[in-house]
């Protein structure tokens, strides 16, 4: 087709703009509204506690600030590993994917372990409004985490096996996009949500 | 154009991205002085301040927006501020931003 170019297997529109990148940031822009009404909602809620125990009653802000720590550097290293795709360097493309995977993984461990606490401390997911909402809220971001964790374990798999088709560099960065995203949302959850009291 | 060439292009090293994690980990870490000291009537300001610049600082550098082709940042911006304008109508409706 004479309007599309191949250039190292990634599909270039008349305008030189990869379709994949154009659909994944019109992608991120519609989670904004999706995690936009999320935040919304608990914002709205937050202060509706009825006999549950209130939002500074059970937040650990030294805890969760190593988690967001955490999360927040797996992102240096996943753009590590952008840097090393663009390069063709495999070996540390999946190294940094891997270290990337395993911090996201400790973001949600710590995640777990989070809503453990609280659910022993009597806030389960029906307590109240702030309760739902809470849930719901850092539970998308979690799922959405862990989709993240997926696909860069799967990605290690593919460049390790060289089964990636079309631009693997093209193909990190696309990942790394839905990481960044994961990683802004929560640097917006973590203040609105843990910082600012109640 | 090589891939390398392609990445050169987004005009970053791997230690300017090390650097700018580093900033980011330093304003988490004021952030989170917010809990511990009164900032008093600067609490809100600087939260929200420190949070924007983090967000955009993560866009710009790691999501390569500032380098990228413009058209990304419009569909990304053009999303974000729709959120935010939907929601801060929707939750005006409930008086929400009425102390």
């Amino acid at each position: 087709m004479a309007e599309l170019v191949q250039e190292h297997g990634a599909q270039h529109g008349s305008t030189g703009i990869s379709n994949i990148k154009l659909g994944m940031w019109l992608f991120l822009g519609s989670e904004c509204l999706l995690f936009g009404g999320l935040i919304s909602t608990y914002m709205l809620y937050r202060g509706r506690v009825g006999e549950g125990p209130t939002p500074m009653q059970v937040f650990d802000i030294p805890f969760t600030s190593v988690s967001s720590f955490v999360l927040l550097m797996s992102s240096l290293t996943m753009v590590l590993a952008v840097s090393a795709a663009a390069k063709a360097d495999d070996r540390s493309t999946v190294l940094w994917l891997t270290v990337t995977a395993l911090l996201g993984a400790t973001f949600v461990g710590g995640q777990v372990y989070e809503f453990t606490a609280f659910y022993n401390e009597g806030l389960g997911f029906s307590t109240s409004l702030f309760a739902s909402s809470f849930y719901v809220l850092t539970g998308f971001h979690g799922v959405h985490v862990t989709v993240g964790i997926i696909m860069l374990f799967a990605l290690v798999a593919m460049v390790r096996r060289n089964r990636i088709p079309g631009s693997k560099s093209e193909t990190v960065e696309m990942i790394g996009l839905y990481w960044h995203f994961v990683d802004i949302v929560w640097i917006v959850i973590f203040t609105l949500i843990y910082l600012i009291p109640v | 154009m090589t891939e390398q060439h392609a990445h050169e292009e987004h005009g970053m090293s791997n230690a300017g991205y090390v650097r700018i994690a580093l900033i980011l980990a330093a304003i988490t870490a004021l952030e989170v002085s917010t809990y511990y000291v009164d900032f008093g009537p600067l609490f809100m300001p600087a939260l929200m301040v420190m949070m924007v610049v983090k967000f955009t600082m993560v866009v710009s550098y790691f999501m390569h927006l500032k380098f990228d082709k413009r058209v990304f940042s419009v569909m990304f911006y053009a999303g974000l501020f729709l959120a935010i304008f939907v929601y801060a109508a929707a939750l005006s409706t409930f008086k929400f931003f009425i102390a």
